[in-house]
């Protein structure tokens, strides 16, 4: 005789198991492989440099992606996160500090910075939350901007000899590459595993109505927080390898606010709240600008048709790409995460 | 001491009422329409731009240059509704930030493409007042007084007009005043074409006596953040005081410590004001 709890036993296990079976997950992380070793076969440092540039951009939207996409707070100043964890690891490595110690440095400063704000900005709401987050930025942009420990406006630039430790300059910038490769697919299966966990749930449940989702059970300030900490470390870390690739830092490259709200147009061309989307969007945009930006009849345009692309997909497909595709085949829902 | 203190008080004050009206445009918009536009750092630059080609162009003296800025701003504001803000006014509140955003990047892309980024400055001078041991440029005074006409002849606007009061109507409930007739929708456009026109007004201004480029606006679209939280978002009257207090800031603070800690000041004001007093110092009016 099969009582209640056995049922709800097997309604628990079902979605438990299929969670590990999702075949959209596995195709978009092999084909992301695939595309992120395709430098590392033809050897080529300029198909690296494109590569790496996509495979950081689409760690920053998968991250951002867990606050904007599941939770709903929308973050205009995330870069902030990418600019402290630069700017911490480059100090530690300027102090002769390893990269393996200062790359997480750069990630658990950027996750204690989140988890101290949390609290306190995520009671704001809607629009007085992007502002807060933009004020932050601009905060930590300027303070730097006159903070002798970190160079002050001229930043930190690494010593040369730095790269010997890493068998020389190319060695490590192939170093910076496997390493940023390996943060984009864990980024990816993060988002997967925070929207397909309870925990996600709880967020989605804020996103949708705050004080609903409280009402239910959801401990919103803490849920809000976490989330904040977990979109707020790989930034962090995928900053310090960046900075670490670029040589230097200065505070007007590490908190551009421009870079942000790039990262937030690609999480919308893909797709919020999908954890396909903010993939396909990096991978869109950087296309996108970099045939504009390579393009001779193009080239001094190249914002005003990101722009007008933008306004666009804000006017007349909101979802963004994965979104619409879930939206207008039903079916799709299973594979595409 | 004393004398170099006063200076750089007048001084803030005086700028401090130009922040104010653009900061009036920003809070302005998000009062009646709950939309922050994120091109406002964009239109203050073509207002400079406007001012800077009619002067330097037609040699239109820069007071009526002044004119047809605001009327372009008014016009160019309405139309930019009608095309765009419509559609997402009703739309979550990342679209709305993010079509700003859009327009703000076509704008800044074409003004790039036209104007280059190099530093531009209205070559115009009306020489300055001594006060005893203080000497004021008269532009930063004339602009100080526009602002503040600007200021008077809004508030006249909105309580001693229908439309004006149509503006406050809409602002305090969209749907009641539907309901009482109002055609909310037109009201809404002028409502940002106002918005839009004291931002454009506001760069002309300045580019009265500061040198610009296209990139200029986004240092004072950062400014009108933290005045219209300062003064509370939505309350045109706070604008202007939380313009007045950020212009003393700027005024005196490098009195007692570089230059370069201003910034750090103003924003971190920004964002405890946000925390504690999100309603800013005088409550918004709704």
């Amino acid at each position: 005789m099969s009582t209640t709890s056995d049922v709800l036993g097997r309604l628990h296990a079902r979605p438990a198991a299929a969670r590990w079976r999702n075949p959209g997950l596995w195709l978009g992380m092999l084909a992301l492989l695939l595309v992120g070793l395709w430098p590392v076969v033809s050897g080529q440092a300029a198909t690296r440099e494109v590569i790496f540039t996509m495979l950081l951009a689409i760690a920053l939207a998968s991250s951002l992606n867990i606050l904007m996409g599941y939770t709903g707070y929308v973050s205009f100043g995330h870069v902030v996160f990418f600019g402290l964890g630069g700017y911490v690891s480059m100090f530690l490595l300027s102090l002769g500090q390893p990269l393996w110690v200062a790359v997480p440095a750069g990630g658990v400063a950027s996750g204690v910075l989140a988890f101290l704000l949390g609290k306190a900005i995520l009671r704001l709401r809607g629009t007085y939350f992007a502002l807060a987050t933009i004020g932050i930025n601009e905060a930590m942009r300027t303070f730097i901007n006159n903070f002798g420990p970190f160079g002050g406006s001229t930043g930190i630039s690494l010593n040369f000899s730095v790269y010997g430790n890493y068998g020389g300059a190319a060695n490590a910038l192939w170093l910076a590459y496997y390493a940023v490769l390996a943060l984009a697919l864990l980024a990816i299966l993060v988002s997967y595993i925070v929207k397909t966990s309870k925990f996600g749930l709880g967020l989605m449940a804020i996103r949708e109505d705050e004080d609903a989702a409280e009402v239910m059970g959801v401990f919103t300030p803490n849920a809000k927080t976490w989330a904040y900490v977990i979109s707020a470390i790989i930034p962090g870390m995928v900053g310090a390898l960046f900075f670490f690739k670029n040589g230097n830092i200065e505070p007007a490259d590490a908190f551009r606010l421009q870079f942000s709200i790039e990262t937030l147009v690609m999480i919308m061309l893909g797709g919020q709240g999908t954890v396909l989307g903010p993939i396909l969007g990096a991978l869109g945009y950087q296309q996108l600008r970099s045939f504009l930006l390579t393009n001779a009849f193009f080239k001094d345009y190249q914002l005003v048709i990101a722009g007008v692309l933008l306004l666009l997909i804000v006017l007349f497909i909101p979802a963004g790409a994965v979104g619409w595709l879930r939206k207008r085949f039903p079916r799709l829902r299973n594979v595409l995460p | 001491m004393i004398s170099a203190l006063s200076a750089s008080l007048i001084d803030g004050l005086m700028i401090g009422l130009v922040y104010g009206i653009a900061a009036m445009g920003l809070t302005l918009i998000w009062g009646v329409m709950r939309v922050i536009n994120l091109a406002h750092g964009a239109i203050i630059a073509l207002g400079m731009f406007g001012i800077y080609l009619l002067f330097t162009n037609l040699g239109l003296n820069p007071y009526l240059g002044l004119l047809v800025v605001a009327v372009a701003g008014l016009l160019g504001g309405m139309l930019l509704y009608q095309l765009t803000i419509r559609r997402v006014i009703n739309a979550p509140y990342l679209s709305t930030l993010l079509a700003t955003f859009a327009i703000n990047m076509i704008i800044i892309g074409l003004g790039t493409a036209a104007f280059s980024t190099s530093p531009r400055n209205v070559d115009f001078t009306l020489g300055s007042t001594n006060l005893g041991e203080i000497t004021i440029l008269n532009t930063r005074l004339v602009a100080a007084l526009a602002a503040l006409g600007i200021t008077i002849g809004l508030y006249l606007f909105l309580f001693r007009t229908r439309p004006g009061k149509y503006v406050r109507a809409v602002a305090n409930n969209r749907t009641a005043a539907e309901l009482m007739g109002i055609p909310s929708s037109r009201i809404l456009a002028l409502s940002f074409g106002i918005g839009v026109m004291l931002a454009a007004v506001a760069g002309a201004l300045i580019a009265t006596f500061f040198p610009f480029t296209i990139l200029s606006g986004d240092p004072y679209q950062l400014k009108s953040f933290v005045i219209g939280v300062l003064g509370g978002l939505g309350n045109p009257l706070g604008a202007l005081v939380g313009g007045l207090i950020l212009g003393v800031l700027e005024g005196i603070v490098p009195n007692f410590m570089p230059n370069t800690w201003v910034p750090v000041l103003e924003f971190m004001l920004f964002v405890l004001i946000l925390l504690v007093r999100p309603s800013g110092l005088f409550g918004a009016k709704r």
